[in-house]
C-alpha cells in the first residue's frame, strides 16, 4: 500500500505543478454510479465527477452549478436555464437530454436516491438548454434537494448500456458502476475497491478551483490506528474518521491541525410504539413504550453530560431536539436537554406501573456513528440504575439496519443526517405516520399522531417561510415534549490534516477538493 | 502413606529441584485460583450492569497520581475495574485453552491408535490428511472454520457459540502432534509381547489398544498437551485480537487487549498492557511447568 502510494507520488510529480491531497476516512465507496446507493462516502466521492444542477457553497447556501438561473412559473412548475459549452469527460456536450435521461435513471426502483427527487413528477425538455420541473406539489426545498440528483451522459449511458442504474442489492455490475463520465471538477482515474481512488483534475471544468489541488488520492483504511499512523507517519494529508479519544493528542503535535465542526447528524433511541406487546421484554400483554410517562423515564435516566465528556471526549452537542445546530428550524430555545434524573426516571416509571422497571433488548450498530456500541453500553448502565434493564445487542450495520427496517426491534440506535440542511427532511422521515415513499421511512418505531401528520404535511406546501418556521418549531417540540425519541447528542467530526493544508469544513462530512490548498 | 509416596516420587523430587519450576507452578496456580474463583474473588462484577458507572471511566491505576485504591489496576471506557475484568476474562481463556487441547488430544490419540495399529491403508490416509493438515497453519485453519461458521449462523448465533466455535478451530488445527506422535509409539508397543500375547488369547483390538497400548503411549502426550495449553490459549489471544474469537460481552484476555489497544495513542496505557501483561505470565508458566515435565520424563536426560 505504501509503496503504491509512494508511486503515485513519484508519477504526479512528474507533472508539473502537481498538488496532491492524499485523504484517507474509513470507509470504501460502494460504485460509481451516481444513482445507485445513497451512502454518504460514495456521494462524497462522486461529487468530485458528477455534478447536479445545483451545489453547495462554503457555507451551504445554495448555487448554479449546471444550471445558470431557475424562475418559479407556479407553484408546481420551476424553469431552469441550463449552462451553455459544458462538457462531458469524454467531451461531449451538456445538454437538457442529459438532465431528462437522468432523471429517469435515479428514479427506477432499483436505486436509492430517489429522495433527491421527491415530489418532481417529470422533467420536460423545452430546447436545448432549458428544462422545466413539474412537481406534484410546491416543494419550497427543491434547490437543495436537487444537490446529488446528478447529470449523467445519455450518450454515453447509452454507448455503454447503462441506461439503467446497478441493481447493487444483486451484486450487479454494469459499466456505469466501474466508470465514470461526469462533468465534475475532477476525473476518477482508478479505483481499486478497498485500496484507493485516484482522481485528477478536469482541465476542462466549465469552473473555477477555489484551491490548488490537482491530484487526489482517497485510501480506505478501517482501522483506527493504521489510519492515524498513516497521518502521523506522512502518508496522508487530511483523515476525516478520527477516533474521538485521538483528538486531544492530534491538538497538541505541531505538525498536525485540527479543524472542529459538529456534524448535522443527530444520535438517538427509537423505540417500538406500534405493537401491543413488546417484543424481546419480560412484559407481557402491554407495550410499556406506548405511556408518554415511561418514554420520559427512558430520557431522564440518561446522563449525557458523562457521555459527552467521557464516551465522547467533549465531542458531542448533548442534543434535546431531533435536529441539529445548521439544520434549517434549529434554534436554542427549543433544543433543552433532559435533566439526568434517575430518581425522577424511577418515580415516573412506578406511575406508569412499573415499580420493579422492566426488560427489553436494545439493537445497536457497532461500525457506523462515532463510538456507538461504547455508547449504548453506557445507555444501558444507566438505564440499569433507573430499574430498566436492557440487553444490548449489537452488530454491524449492514446486518442491523435490515433488521430494524423490518420494524424487528424493541429499541434500536440510529443517526439522522440531514442532507438537505432542513428541519422537514426529520420530521418527514422519524415521526410522520409512516406510508409509501419519504413519508415516515425510517419512522421504525410507527409512531402515528395525526395531529403532528398535519402539522408535518402543512410544513411540505407552506410557502410563506414565517408560517413555514412557526410550523417546524411546532413539530419539533411535539416530539421531545411527547418524548417520541430519546435524543442522545449531536456528533461533532472533527478533521485533522497536516499544517500545510487548508480547506473548509463541510457538515455533511464531505471534504471538497476544489476548497483545498496543499502547501 | 500417599502422600509420602508422592513427596519420594522421582517427579516430586525433580520438581523440588528446580526453582523455576516451582515459581511456575505457584504463578500457575495464582492464575487459575484467580479465574476459577473470579466470581467470588473480583472487587467487581463487571457484567452487572448497574454497578458500572460512567464516571468511574478510564481511571489510572491505584498508585498513579488521580488513581483510586478501589480499581487497583485502573478503570476501562465504561468505568469497569479491570483487575475484575482480568479475572473474568483469564476464566474464558483457560476454558478454551483446556477444553480444545482436550479435543485435540482425543482426536489425535484416538486417530494416532488406529493408524498406528492396523497400519496399511487407514495408516496411509490418516496420515495423508495429517500431512495436508500441517502445512496450514494453526491460525488459517482457526479462521477458516470461524469464517465459515459466521456465514453459516446469524450474528447472534454466533456469539453464543463463539467459544464452542474456538475450541473447535483450535482443537482441529492441533491434533496432528498428538497423532503422529502416537502412532509412532503404537508401532513400537504393538510388537511387544504383552500385546501379542493379549491377541493370542483372544481379546479385541479395541480392548487391546485402550487397556494395552493407551497406558503406555500416554507419556508424551502429557508432555506435548502442557505445551500445547500455552499455545492454544495464545491462539485464542491471537483469534480474538484480530477480532474473530469472543465477543467483546465475555471478553477474554485477547478481547481485552484488543479493546484497550484503542487507548493506547490516548495515554490510557493500562487498559491494555495489564491484560497483555496477565497473558504473558499465564502463557509463560504453564510453558516451564511443560517444559519441566518434558524433562522429567524423558528416560534419556535421566
Amino acid at each position: 500500500m505504501r509503496k503504491l502510494l509512494f508511486a503515485v507520488l513519484a508519477l504526479c510529480s512528474l507533472a508539473a505543478n502537481a498538488v496532491n491531497l492524499r485523504w484517507a476516512a474509513q470507509n470504501d465507496i460502494l460504485t460509481l454510479d451516481p444513482h445507485s446507493q445513497n451512502h454518504a462516502t460514495t456521494h462524497s466521492i462522486l461529487q468530485y465527477t458528477y455534478e447536479g444542477l445545483t451545489r453547495y457553497t462554503k457555507d451551504y447556501k445554495i448555487e448554479p452549478a449546471l444550471a445558470t438561473s431557475w424562475k418559479q412559473l407556479s407553484d408546481t412548475v420551476w424553469r431552469f436555464e441550463l449552462r451553455k459549452g459544458v462538457k462531458f469527460h469524454d467531451g461531449s456536450p451538456f445538454t437538457a437530454d442529459d438532465v431528462v435521461f437522468s432523471f429517469g435513471r435515479i428514479k427506477q426502483p432499483q436505486g436509492t436516491n430517489q429522495v433527491y427527487v421527491t415530489g418532481v413528477n417529470e422533467v420536460k425538455k423545452i430546447d436545448d438548454y432549458t428544462v422545466e420541473f413539474v412537481l406534484a406539489g410546491p416543494t419550497p426545498i427543491l434547490l437543495r434537494n436537487i444537490v446529488d440528483f446528478r447529470i449523467m451522459s445519455r450518450g454515453w449511458a447509452e454507448k455503454n448500456r447503462s441506461q439503467n442504474v446497478q441493481d447493487y442489492a444483486k451484486k450487479e455490475e454494469i459499466f456505469a458502476s466501474r466508470n465514470t463520465n461526469g462533468t465534475g471538477p475532477y476525473i476518477i482515474k482508478s479505483w481499486e475497491p478497498d485500496k484507493q481512488i485516484v482522481l485528477t483534475v478536469n482541465k476542462g471544468w466549465w469552473g473555477k478551483l477555489d484551491g490548488n489541488v490537482t491530484d487526489v488520492v482517497y485510501t480506505p483504511i478501517k482501522s483506527d490506528q493504521t489510519r492515524m499512523s498513516a497521518l502521523l507517519s506522512g502518508d496522508v494529508d487530511l483523515v476525516t474518521d478520527v477516533p474521538t479519544q485521538d483528538v486531544d493528542r492530534l491538538r497538541k503535535d505541531g505538525k498536525l491541525k485540527v479543524l472542529d465542526g459538529h456534524e448535522v447528524r443527530t444520535i438517538f433511541i427509537g423505540m417500538d410504539q406500534n405493537r401491543d406487546e413488546l417484543q424481546y421484554s419480560n412484559v407481557k400483554g402491554k407495550n410499556p413504550f406506548k405511556d408518554v410517562r415511561v418514554r420520559k423515564a427512558m430520557n431522564m435516566a440518561v446522563d449525557r453530560e458523562a457521555i459527552r465528556r467521557v464516551t465522547m471526549r467533549g465531542l458531542s452537542i448533548p442534543a434535546g431536539i431531533m435536529i441539529a445546530p445548521g439544520v434549517h428550524g434549529y434554534s436554542k430555545q427549543i433544543d433543552i436537554v433532559q435533566k439526568y434524573d434517575p430518581a425522577g426516571a424511577k418515580k415516573l416509571l412506578a406511575e406508569a406501573g412499573y415499580p420493579d422497571g422492566f426488560e427489553f433488548t436494545l439493537d445497536c450498530p457497532n461500525n457506523r456513528y462515532v463510538n456507538d456500541e461504547k455508547i449504548c453500553q453506557a445507555l444501558v448502565a444507566m438505564w440499569a440504575k433507573a430499574g430498566i434493564r436492557a440487553r444490548l445487542n449489537s452488530m454491524p450495520f449492514a446486518n442491523f439496519i435490515p433488521k430494524i427496517l423490518k420494524f424487528d426491534t424493541s429499541a434500536y440506535m440510529l443517526g439522522w443526517g440531514v442532507a438537505t440542511f432542513d428541519g422537514l427532511y426529520t420530521l418527514q422521515s422519524l415521526v410522520r405516520t409512516k406510508t409509501t415513499g419519504a413519508d415516515g421511512s425510517f419512522n421504525l418505531g410507527r409512531i402515528s399522531n395525526p395531529k403532528l401528520d398535519n402539522t408535518i404535511d402543512a410544513i411540505k406546501i407552506a410557502t410563506d417561510p414565517k408560517a413555514r418556521d412557526a410550523l417546524l418549531k411546532e413539530g419539533l417540540e411535539t416530539t421531545r415534549d411527547e418524548a417520541y425519541y430519546v435524543p442522545l447528542h449531536h456528533q461533532m467530526r472533527p478533521w485533522v490534516m497536516k499544517k500545510g493544508v487548508s480547506i473548509s469544513y463541510s457538515p455533511d462530512d464531505r471534504p471538497q477538493a476544489r476548497f483545498a490548498t496543499v502547501k | 502413606m500417599l502422600l509420602r509416596r508422592l513427596w519420594d516420587h522421582d517427579l516430586a523430587w525433580s520438581f523440588r529441584r528446580s526453582p523455576v519450576t516451582v515459581v511456575a507452578a505457584l504463578l500457575t496456580l495464582v492464575c487459575v485460583g484467580g479465574a476459577a474463583l473470579a466470581p467470588w474473588l473480583a472487587p467487581q462484577d463487571p457484567f452487572n450492569m448497574a454497578g458500572l458507572d460512567l464516571n468511574n471511566a478510564f481511571l489510572p491505576p491505584a498508585w498513579s497520581e488521580s488513581g483510586r485504591a478501589a480499581f487497583f489496576l485502573g478503570t476501562d471506557n465504561q468505568g469497569r475495574d479491570i483487575l475484575s475484568t482480568i479475572m473474568h476474562g483469564a476464566r474464558v481463556s483457560l476454558v478454551v485453552g483446556l477444553a480444545s487441547v482436550l479435543l485435540a488430544m482425543f482426536l489425535g490419540v484416538s486417530l494416532g491408535l488406529i493408524s498406528g495399529y492396523f497400519g496399511g491403508r487407514i495408516d496411509a490416509f490418516i496420515m495423508r490428511v495429517a500431512d495436508i493438515q500441517l502445512s496450514f497453519p494453526a491460525i488459517l485453519i482457526a479462521l477458516l472454520i470461524d469464517g465459515v461458521t459466521r456465514i453459516a449462523l446469524s450474528a447472534e448465533a454466533h456469539d453464543a457459540t463463539a467459544i464452542a466455535v474456538l475450541v473447535v478451530s483450535i482443537g482441529l488445527s492441533k491434533w496432528v502432534d498428538y497423532a503422529r506422535t502416537v502412532r509412532g509409539s503404537t508401532l513400537v508397543e504393538k510388537n511387544r509381547e504383552y500385546v501379542q500375547a493379549a491377541r493370542v488369547i483372544g481379546r479385541r483390538p479395541l480392548a487391546i489398544l485402550l487397556s494395552h497400548v493407551l497406558p503406555n503411549v500416554m507419556g508424551p502426550v502429557l508432555v506435548i498437551a502442557t505445551i500445547n495449553i500455552g499455545i492454544a490459549i495464545i491462539t485464542e489471544a491471537t483469534l480474538s485480537f484480530l477480532g474473530v474469537g469472543v465477543p467483546a460481552t465475555t471478553p477474554s484476555l485477547g478481547t481485552l487487549i484488543r479493546v484497550g489497544n484503542e487507548f493506547l495513542y490516548s495515554g490510557e496505557w493500562w487498559i491494555t498492557v495489564f491484560p497483555g501483561a496477565a497473558l504473558v505470565v499465564l502463557v509463560l508458566s504453564v510453558n516451564l511447568l511443560g517444559d519441566w515435565l518434558r524433562d522429567a520424563l524423558n528416560p534419556k536426560l535421566r
